[in-house]
């Protein structure tokens, strides 16, 4: 049986993420897949997303992903990266369209013309290190408060149900870089890019057992 | 808050790191891999690989270079030269590259820069501009490795890669590569100003003090060094806790 199954609906680059899982569990069976019959059968699913939210979730429809990701997010552990974050919420303000609704809430950009306490600009995309102020959930374990994880991002979410939020970051403002509801754990960093602390969250992931 | 970010740069010709001078004079530095993760180790943010010859037998070595420092070192790697269609950044991605870095064709083809970053994210989509002063105040892109003239404005060339979907401007001062006297910070504030999205700084970087400037004058969201890293002079942890000794927000 496959114990990771890394959802492939042909949007960019999937290889960080399955490099960085191989590298903490060497012995897992882990695939990189389309099919949707292998998403519903592996113990475990990482939604991944990069470019335009969009085209992501008109991809995923295209390739017959949209139940099989569903299920998987109802009934398995499940981590969602990046925009495979953003996508599990109603409504994204990138390109103003419904996304798969299995959280409540929306997406929204940052604003443009932020500036910092020293008065510099900021720009978006958001890139590079941040640093994240984590809850107790069990994929914390282990993880400093304030560790840095590597974002790339011009969207954030903003979650209805606050019980929900697992950690947040800033720029300037907070804003929310993980959700977490029974079975599901979702971040908008990239942990397969974010060294120590990244491949720590992956490891708590993989050894994850949601009560 | 978002930390500054150091990138070391590792120019990639035959199979080997080099560096020159003014993109000239190469000097020999080390096996990439090892480079890479001694890097990796020190703390860089990010790293990023130039293939700087770009020819067809290289450029098998240059896949399985990535190939193998994408399967040890878990941070963002960006790879540029030779990259001329959207199949170039396919197979770049595909060997382990998380951005790729495109110049000379940018500016032969524009076009090209649009399509990368419609089919794959403008995050992954990195537009390198070679910049050479022609009068005070004003700067003239070059393409070819520095080579060829283009008669464009640095400036109006950066916003005009953003506005087709960069998501990251490297900025090169010719006139400063290889020299260690220090980024161009002037050309740098002129970019950064004019842009919504991050620049990284490059070409000059000698001292560590370089660097704080880069992002304290210059005002650069990342600062990219080559020599001061590769022959041994700082630790890229080195730099870190001076950038932060000096305010900068920095990750140790």
């Amino acid at each position: 049986m496959v114990d990771i199954a890394i959802i492939d609906y042909g949007m960019g680059n999937l290889r960080s993420v399955y490099q960085a899982l191989h590298a903490i569990a060497p012995t897992a069976s882990i695939v990189v897949t389309d099919d949707p019959q292998e998403v519903v059968q592996a113990a475990r699913v990482v939604f991944p997303g990069q470019g335009a939210m969009p085209d992501c979730i008109r991809e995923l429809e295209a390739r017959g992903l949209r139940a099989a990701v569903l299920h998987a997010a109802q009934t398995k552990p499940f981590l969602g990266i990046c925009i495979g974050l953003q996508m599990l919420f109603e409504h994204s303000e990138e390109g103003d369209i419904p996304g798969l609704a299995i959280l409540s809430g929306r997406v929204v950009r940052f604003a443009s013309n932020l500036r910092d306490a020293q008065n510099n600009k900021l720009k978006v995309p958001h890139m590079g290190w941040n640093q994240v102020q984590h809850g107790n959930h069990p994929l914390w374990e282990g993880i400093d408060q304030n560790a840095r994880f590597y974002f790339v991002h011009s969207y954030y979410v903003c979650p209805q149900d606050a019980q929900f939020v697992q950690a947040t970051s800033c720029y300037p403002q907070p804003f929310v870089c993980a959700v977490a509801r029974d079975n599901l754990f979702a971040v908008q960093f990239h942990p397969e890019k974010s060294q120590g602390a990244g491949l720590m969250l992956l490891k708590n992931f993989v050894n994850w057992v949601p009560v | 808050m978002l930390a500054k970010r150091i990138i070391p740069c590792l120019d990639v010709t035959a199979g080997r790191v080099v560096k020159g001078v003014h993109f000239l004079e190469l000097r020999d530095a080390g096996d990439p891999v090892e480079i890479a993760r001694r890097y990796d180790e020190q703390g860089a943010d990010e790293l990023t690989f130039l293939d700087i010859t770009a020819s067809s037998d290289d450029r098998g070595i240059l896949f399985r270079i990535i190939e193998q420092v994408a399967e040890q070192v878990f941070i963002p790697l960006t790879v540029g030269g030779g990259v001329r269609q959207v199949e170039d950044v396919r197979n770049l991605l595909n060997a382990g590259a998380d951005k790729v870095s495109i110049n000379t064709s940018a500016v032969l083809n524009p076009q090209l820069v649009a399509d990368a970053a419609g089919r794959y994210g403008s995050q992954c989509i990195v537009v390198a501009i070679d910049a050479k002063q022609i009068q005070p105040g004003c700067w003239e892109v070059f393409t070819h490795g520095g080579r060829k003239a283009t008669g464009l404005s640095v400036v109006e060339w950066a916003k005009k890669m953003q506005a087709l979907g960069a998501g990251e401007i490297l900025l090169t001062s010719m006139d400063r590569d290889g020299s260690k006297i220090g980024y161009d910070l002037q050309l740098i504030r002129a970019v950064t100003d004019a842009l919504e999205i991050p620049l990284i700084a490059s070409g000059g970087a000698g001292t560590l003090q370089h660097l704080v400037d880069g992002v304290k004058l210059g005002g650069a969201d990342a600062v990219l060094a080559a020599s001061i890293f590769h022959y041994g002079e700082y630790t890229i942890r080195q730099a870190k806790q001076y950038m932060a000794q000096q305010g900068i927000e920095v990750r140790l």
